[in-house]
């Protein structure tokens, strides 16, 4: 981009920027829907209404979020057997420490922040995003002699998230309480089973992604 | 207190549009840069969140946006400049 072009993406911008500022500005103060949300918080099953919004009151966008991600798994998948990254130096004695400590304060601060789903800021996207991280340090960090899951395990994972979301939604429809909706008694559990195994499918969709790939053979990836 | 508030928030909002800018000016190719300076803009972008008292979102935005998006473009990085060197390799050595 030259510098003409800039100069006219900046003016551009600007103009953007101004023009959001003046219709947006003048807007009264909206409460939006935290009446509502904040009138049924006690059939969410969980205390913060955030997520009640995202496992509850709206659950089919959450579902459909989940759907996004196994989808990109998929087409990454589907364009190839992901390569070995790139052999690094050997590494010194301070990498291996510090994943040694990073890597199980990750495992508990993931764990934690989806427990904390239910009652104040985290849940499964959080927690899956923190543990996929740690999969990532893993990976870059020992390269070589990553032992790779079971094939079965590894997709059974993937998938995990949106089936078993995809199954209590059903169970909701044929008890009698819609798509995607719990009995009030029941929903503190179902929302936890349901948070439990998306966190696991988005740290996995996040480390496959990061891969980028279809897992290949050990033989293979020792020719290629 | 306020007062100080009004500071930050001004900073804050300077350093975003800034590093925005920066992050999306190419200067000669260099995408190492454009790309630390996302994940940068990321973590700027996590405080704004929670200055706008939305800490879940701040949570999303910094370890998605900041730190597995930035992995992932990294990464990416590191593919492009490593395939045409590689396969100059592969055809050298065979």
């Amino acid at each position: 981009m030259n510098r003409a072009a800039s100069r006219l993406c900046a003016a551009l911008a600007l103009g953007v920027g101004a023009l959001l500022a003046a219709v947006l500005l003048p807007l009264p103060e909206n409460a939006g829907l935290r009446e509502p949300v904040a009138a049924h918080m006690q059939v969410s099953g969980v205390d913060h209404p955030v997520t009640a919004v995202l496992l509850n009151f709206r659950a089919y966008d959450t579902f459909l979020e989940l759907g996004v991600l196994l989808l990109a798994v998929l087409g990454a998948w589907s364009l190839g057997r992901h390569t070995p990254l790139p052999a690094r130096p050997v590494p010194g004695p301070v990498m291996p420490g510090t994943v040694r400590l990073l890597i199980p304060a990750a495992v508990v601060i993931g764990v934690y922040l989806l427990w904390a789903g239910s009652h104040a800021p985290g849940g499964a996207f959080q927690a899956g995003a923190v543990l996929g991280a740690a999969g990532v340090l893993w990976v870059l960090s020992r390269p070589r002699d990553l032992p790779a899951p079971p094939s079965p395990l590894l997709r059974l994972g993937l998938a995990a998230g949106a089936v078993l979301f995809l199954l209590t939604g059903i169970a909701g429809l044929l008890l009698g309480f819609g798509f995607m909706g719990y009995a009030p008694a029941q929903a503190y559990v179902f929302i936890l089973l349901i948070e439990t195994a998306a966190t696991v499918s988005i740290a996995l969709t996040l480390v496959a992604l990061f891969l980028g790939g279809a897992p290949g053979e050990a033989r293979m990836r020792d020719e290629g | 207190m306020s007062a100080a508030w009004w500071v930050f928030d001004s900073v804050l909002l300077l350093t975003l549009l800034w590093v925005a800018w920066q992050a999306l000016v190419d200067r000669e190719g260099e995408l190492f840069r454009a790309v630390v300076l996302f994940i940068a803009f990321g973590l700027l972008l996590a405080v704004a969140w929670v200055r706008l008292q939305a800490p879940d979102i701040a949570l999303a935005e910094a370890a998605i946006g900041a730190g597995v998006t930035g992995a992932l473009l990294l990464v990416t990085l590191g593919r492009l400049r490593s395939t045409p060197d590689t396969q100059a390799d592969e055809e050298a050595g065979s």
